[in-house]
């Protein structure tokens, strides 16, 4: 019913390689961007804007850079927070020491910063798979993260490698309230996710999925191993790159080389695994997810489970239920909350008539 | 030259002890093909259990508090909670996750991390406890006199613990019926099945003894650095163990586990200093990573041949 696609026929080649070939979608995501640009900004009140939307979209960019990299090119990483604090701190260096470069272009050049550490750190992927690939990227974690908190220039030498980033002026007008920092980040994102959308179905994409699959039936048809992975490398620390720059100028202003940790990997893993692996709107749910998750349940043991739960077991809780929530995920549905919101799209399509 | 040696042997035995924690790794991943990231917190989860147990117990049973029943029922009382916890997770976590591809299963036992952690800390509260195992952590003299190195005789004990638990569990494989059917099941699933191993009853026992492994190793890390939250990252001390030996043997985890030990305290020592020191924090890792350049399987891991 509401997805019932009769009547919209394809005339064209163009008209079929559209990037939403059916109508309701295209309505759909021109809504939602005129909702997250206009309606949001009404309705949301600071805390909400600074404390959830922000990050959920910082989030969302990460985990789209993981999701190119896992989802799509099939090589896991651990160290997706590593290049976000290679991005976090090259656009810190390229503000610092180039007088009026502007913000986009700092950002920019950052994410470049952080694809060339990627093709560094990917590089091994042309000879190990899998697992092994996985343990060799935390070479790439704990080695990153002691550089940025050894080498002081990369911080211009203030305290445990701690940098504070600068005010951000975009055209003479400064970024400093949590409305226009959103806003910033949205667009950011939007324009980055679109690309990505792109890229996944163009013949980069096709590229990378035939690797995934199996990297040596693509290799006989044709496909360079080489330089199709350490471009899936390249694009997804570009990626975390950007969203580590806007984690540190957007989010949180002050960021330091350990708060790019292992943990921050790990919650970008889960949310392309909950959100779904190798899909660009998995990537957003699974942020949105993540990060939702111990705000709830903070609030749940606060408010109404608050007088009989200590502290310090509610700690715990939080804990128990974080894991417990993955686990039961993973076993009801594997392929992430991404293939739930598609049986839904089937279903709508044939509603009310299934037969 | 006896300050090389010194180091040397220093790394070699604490190289033991990753290998114990890499041996419950490999364990799991040969006969079920999970990479068990948990492993680690399960190492905790051991030791914290232990640990309260033998607070309880005095008050619980009479018994004589730090005599060496006490120790003795708290073992078994910990090891039994560790088979039931191995069992449990193969039952609840993994046996519904059959037949999904690795990365999940991985993704499952991270999540199971959280969960292990949050229920030991949840009943035996967070603070870093004490654990003695009644070994001295002083020189041994004899060496001391003879090669003028200090050598601690807690290491040694340790090392002589885990020697035993690797030849057991040699002999374990090698030997017993039940051995030879993990030996089967690691080899292939289906063939196993189809000769007539309960694979599940396999994996069960599989699970209860890299529970018991942890529990060893849990032991001996936490009587070392006190049993304390921190004991989880042995995990993450364990993988370049498990990249060097390969994830599928266990003579590599045990070689890898002396290699990682000696080459990160001789690497701490002699080339720290140039590079500002720390650096035993990526140096196995990156040791592990050349390695594999040149062996993409590791040590003893199988070679993989492709098939289109």
């Amino acid at each position: 019913m509401f997805y019932r696609e009769a009547g919209q026929f394809k005339a064209s080649y163009r008209e079929d390689q559209q990037i939403f070939p059916i109508r309701q979608d295209r309505i759909g995501i021109v809504a939602a961007i005129v909702f997250f640009f206009l309606v949001v900004p009404l309705i949301a009140n600071q805390y909400w804007l600074q404390a959830i939307l922000t990050p959920v979209l910082i989030f969302s960019l990460a985990a789209l850079g993981l999701n190119i990299l896992t989802g799509y090119a099939g090589q896991l990483s651990l160290g997706s927070a590593a290049f976000m604090a290679v991005g976090a701190f090259g656009t810190y260096n390229f503000m610092l020491r180039m007088d009026g470069i502007p913000f986009l272009v700092a950002l920019v050049l950052g994410g470049l910063c952080a694809a060339v550490v990627g093709i560094l750190f990917g590089l091994p992927s042309l000879r190990i798979k899998g697992f092994y690939l996985a343990v060799a990227t935390l070479a790439a974690q704990f080695f990153i993260v002691w550089v940025l908190v050894k080498f002081g220039w990369f911080s211009n030498h203030s305290t445990s490698g701690v940098i504070t980033a600068q005010h951000v002026e975009i055209l003479g007008y400064t970024f400093d309230s949590p409305l226009s920092k959103y806003l910033l980040t949205l667009a950011v994102v939007v324009v980055f996710a679109l690309l990505a959308k792109n890229m996944v179905r163009s013949a980069t994409g096709r590229k990378w999925m035939a690797v995934r699959d199996m990297d040596v039936a693509a290799e006989v048809i044709g496909i360079r191993l080489m330089g199709t992975k350490l471009q899936a490398f390249a694009i997804s620390s570009f990626y975390c790159g950007v969203a580590g720059a806007l984690y540190a100028y957007m989010y949180l202003g002050t960021v330091e080389p350990e708060g790019f940790n292992l943990d921050l990997s790990f919650k970008i893993l889960f949310m392309i695994i909950i959100g779904g692996v190798g899909s660009i709107l998995g990537s957003f749910i699974g942020a949105a997810f993540i990060v939702l998750l111990p705000v709830f349940l903070n609030v749940a043991m606060h408010t109404s489970l608050g007088e009989f739960i200590p502290a310090n077991i509610a700690a715990n809780l939080e804990l128990i239920i974080f894991g417990g929530m993955i686990v039961f995920f993973l076993i009801v549905e594997p392929h992430g909350l991404a293939r739930l919101w598609q049986i839904a799209k089937e279903k709508l399509r044939i509603w009310p008539f299934p037969h | 030259m006896t300050f090389f040696f010194e180091v040397l042997i220093g790394g070699l035995l604490s190289g033991v002890l990753y290998a114990l924690v890499a041996l419950g790794f490999v364990l799991i991943f040969k006969a079920s093909g999970v990479f068990n990231f948990a492993q680690g917190a399960m190492v905790f989860f051991a030791a914290l259990t232990f640990v309260g147990f033998t607070e309880v117990l005095p008050g619980w049973t009479g018994l004589e508090e730090g005599g060496s029943a006490v120790f003795w029922l708290a073992f078994v009382l910990a090891l039994g909670a560790m088979i039931v916890l191995g069992i449990a997770t193969e039952k609840v976590v993994l046996r519904p996750l059959v037949n999904q591809p690795p990365i999940t299963l991985f993704m499952a036992t991270i999540g199971l991390t959280f969960l292990v952690e949050g229920i030991a800390q949840g009943l035996w509260g967070a603070a870093v406890r004490g654990l003695s195992l009644g070994i001295e952590d002083e020189p041994v003299m004899w060496i001391l006199d003879r090669f003028e190195m200090i050598i601690s005789k807690f290491d040694v004990i340790a090392a002589a613990v885990a020697l035993v638990l690797f030849v057991l569990l040699a002999a374990l494989f090698q030997y017993t019926k039940v051995g030879r059917a993990l030996r089967a099941v690691a080899d292939d699933h289906q063939a196993a099945l189809s000769v007539g191993i309960p694979l599940k009853h396999i994996w069960a026992i599989v699970w209860g003894v890299a529970g018991f492994v942890a529990l060893v190793a849990g032991l001996i890390w936490g009587a070392r650095n006190g049993v304390q939250f921190a004991l989880t990252f042995t995990a993450l001390k364990a993988l370049p163990v498990l990249i060097l030996g390969g994830f599928t043997s266990v003579p590599g985890a045990i070689l890898g586990g002396l290699i990682i030990g000696a080459s990160e305290k001789l690497g701490e020592v002699y080339i720290g200093p140039y590079m500002g020191g720390g650096i035993d924090s990526w140096f196995p890792y990156m040791l592990a990573l050349l390695f594999l350049l040149v062996r993409p399987e590791g040590l003893f891991g199988e070679k993989h041949i492709d098939r289109v």
